[in-house]
């Protein structure tokens, strides 16, 4: 593994191979032992920077979780300047709700996007439509939740209503008819969250799943084409089975972020702390939309309950995003995509 | 596709003719016919549906029921025509041609209403004026926003000193110098690039205002970015890297260059408008990062110009405490803040396409013309 530059196979570890092959007795120079040492060490600033994160976390929400205790997990209130009680039961399924929503829209318009690109696309729109792509993501969450909270929500919520009127058999689009269903019960919702959280989460997912498509062998591929396929055929036979993990993982990458969107769901949301299952109506919340709103005007135990919160989000994110890299790296084509 | 076929020895019936190529792609009269006929047929029946059926209206919902009509009215006479394999492959591509094109809808309406939103009061004073004089109730086109724009600059340069050296250093040892960190290392840095924006000021905040007791001033909002602007230079930079060829890398060292003379003077050379690109689209999305600022910055309405002490503000910042004010000059004041940050976002990312987007034996038009003053090409 020392032997420097591209003639060693870079990533294939196998090492039990590779420890028999007698490498040439390599002296480095002064200069590059410093080299070589710096830019260790500037790999190891990040492992340390990461822990650290962690680490500050969990010392300064320590405060507020050792009074919590298991509570922090089962409370779905949010009071721990008043001495109430808090914990995330309430905020983390409505957090997991937005993501969920954002997914429904977006993997389906990433995969179509990535298809589009790779598969379909005139060479002229495909690069520029891989540059709308990127822009799509450059664009801060701020300005989608500025046009979200200003354009699209009072348009959407004509869609809320008529989904909750007539599809209010589905439990998620169950709207209590106590008020009826006038259309000023349906902004700040989480469908709204979720519908502005998705914009952010195409990028992400098309990105991915193009690098997987694109990787598909074209032997197979030129095979399919060859048998008297159509393309969809070759999309369905060839290009999808082997992007399997790219799909999934994709997906889960854009899980990820979308838990983790902050402005865009500050913007949009009118805080709720009673979890519930319909997502069309007013009122609903998120992790970090909570850390947000709640940040000025904490004392120093509610900026400790915020660490708390912080340090849940923190670790789902990751735990989310180590199975997506675990099943994109494992999928058969995608085996070195690094997205 | 011709030389192929005419190259077979066997002379049977369907013998083709050396002059006439064979198109792939043919587009014969009946399938334009077909295509004409099913969006006019599902114009009159969407028409008869919309108008005189329904009691509602709207050109958005007539044209949706129309596209869906057109879909499947075509794919039923594919149908007919060709059979069922063709019909599936037509459904496909028209599907998978609406959902691709519909990813770049968003994008177009935000910007539009963004510009549409923030024109009117956007004048030069918004870039050297502060908020001082300015109170809730004044126009919206009094004072300006120049102490966020600074306040954004510092802290997204401060960011970009801090991640930069570290990220392409980080991306040489994952590429250049690997070792037994480098799958740990790999894996840790993907982890870092799903933190969170929150978590990270949350981090900073913890870290270095509450800990180490700093106040909060633009450093430690900078620092906040720096987290967040890290993984993504590190992955980017590190794909630039990869693309380089190893042969360049072998012919160095073969030539006796050490290890540091080959990265130096071979390696990061031939990457360099590459790792430029990747620097600068990360400054394009760092630049609106809002939710660690929050924490981080503290806010203020005049101009602080130096980080390091007292509170700071920052664009994204600026334009989001001002657009939950009731007044309605605030909020046109945030609208026009919006503006300016879409177009540095714009700009940097046109910029970025310009320098890169190639590989590295494309020249760029810019280099070719200063090639050419040298009289080399």
């Amino acid at each position: 593994m020392s032997v420097f530059g591209q003639s060693a196979p870079s990533d294939v570890a196998d090492v039990s191979a590779s420890e028999q092959v007698v490498h040439p007795v390599v002296r480095r120079s002064g200069v590059d032992r410093i080299f070589r040492a710096i830019a260790t060490s500037s790999g190891i600033i990040t492992f340390i920077l990461m822990g650290l994160i962690g680490g500050f976390l969990l010392l300064k929400g320590y405060d507020a979780l050792k009074v919590a205790g298991w509570g922090f997990l089962t409370d779905s209130e949010w009071a721990p300047d008043q001495g109430g009680k808090f914990g995330i039961a309430a905020i983390l399924p409505f957090t997991v709700q937005i993501a969920v929503v954002a997914l429904f829209i977006a993997v389906p318009v990433a995969l179509c996007t990535a298809l589009f690109i790779t598969e379909y696309a005139p060479r002229k729109i495909r690069r520029i439509l891989t540059a709308m792509i990127d822009l799509l993501a450059a664009v801060p969450s701020l300005i989608y939740g500025l046009w979200g909270l200003f354009y699209l929500q009072p348009r959407l919520i004509t869609l809320s209503k008529w989904m909750a009127d007539h599809m209010g058999w589905v439990p998620f689009f169950h709207v209590d008819d106590k008020y009826g269903t006038s259309l000023g019960i349906f902004p700040s919702s989480t469908f709204v969250s979720g519908v502005i959280v998705s914009l952010m989460v195409i990028p992400i997912c098309t990105a991915v799943m193009r690098e997987v498509f694109s990787q598909a062998p074209p032997g197979e591929r030129e095979g399919a084409m060859a048998l008297g396929g159509t393309r969809w055929g070759v999309v369905r036979d060839v290009v999808l089975p082997f992007g399997r993990g790219g799909i999934i993982g994709g997906s889960m990458l854009g899980l990820g972020r979308a838990l983790g969107e902050t402005i865009a769901v500050t913007l949009i949301i009118s805080p709720a702390f009673t979890a519930k299952w319909s997502i069309l109506d007013q009122g609903s919340n998120s992790i970090a939309a909570l850390i947000a709103l709640k940040f000025s005007e904490s004392s120093t135990f509610g900026i400790s309950a915020l660490m708390a919160a912080g340090l849940a989000l923190f670790i789902i994110t990751l735990l989310v995003n180590a199975a997506a890299s675990t099943v994109v790296s494992k999928s058969r084509s995608g085996a070195s995509t690094e997205i | 596709m011709t030389t192929t076929l005419n190259t077979t020895p066997n002379n049977n019936e369907t013998k083709i003719d050396t002059e006439e190529r064979i198109k792939i792609r043919d587009i014969e009269m009946i399938d334009v016919i077909v295509m004409v006929g099913s969006a006019l047929s599902a114009f009159a029946l969407s028409y008869f549906f919309f108008q005189i059926l329904l009691p509602v209206s709207g050109a958005l919902g007539f044209f949706v029921c129309w596209y869906v009509f057109f879909n499947i009215i075509s794919t039923v006479a594919v149908w007919e025509l060709r059979g069922a394999i063709k019909a599936k492959d037509h459904l496909a591509r028209m599907f998978i041609w609406t959902g691709g094109l519909a990813a770049v809808i968003p994008l177009i309406l935000v910007v539009a209403y963004v510009i549409g939103k923030g024109y009117h009061s956007l004048r030069p004073q918004f870039f050297t004026q502060d908020q001082k004089f300015v109170g809730a109730l004044s126009d919206s086109t009094e004072g300006g926003g120049s102490h966020a724009i600074v306040g954004t600059l510092q802290q997204v340069g401060i960011a970009s000193l801090i991640s930069v050296p570290l990220g392409i250093t980080t991306a040489v040892y994952l590429n250049e110098v690997k070792g037994r960190l480098t799958r740990p290392l790999r894996m840790i840095i993907d982890a870092m690039s799903a933190v969170p924006s929150i978590v990270a000021g949350l981090f900073i905040y913890a870290a270095w205002i509450l800990a180490l007791g700093n106040q909060q001033t633009g450093f430690a909002g900078a620092l906040a970015l720096a987290v967040l602007f890290l993984p993504t230079v590190t992955r980017t930079s590190e794909v630039v890297l990869r693309l380089v060829p190893g042969g360049l890398r072998e012919a160095s060292l073969a030539l006796g260059g050490t290890e540091w003379r080959t990265t130096s003077r071979v390696v990061l050379p031939t990457a360099k408008s590459g790792l430029v690109t990747a620097v600068i689209l990360g400054v394009a999305r760092v630049i609106g990062e809002t939710a660690p600022l929050i924490l981080t910055v503290g806010g203020a309405f005049v101009m602080n110009a130096n980080p390091l002490s007292g509170k700071q503000d920052a664009l994204p910042y600026f334009v989001f405490r001002l657009i939950r004010f009731p007044q309605e000059a605030q909020v046109q004041r945030a609208w026009t803040g919006a503006l300016v940050l879409v177009i540095i976002v714009l700009v940097l990312f046109v910029i970025a396409r310009a320098i890169g987007g190639r590989g590295p034996d494309n020249i760029s038009r810019l280099k070719k013309r200063r090639l050419k003053r040298k009289g080399l090409a």
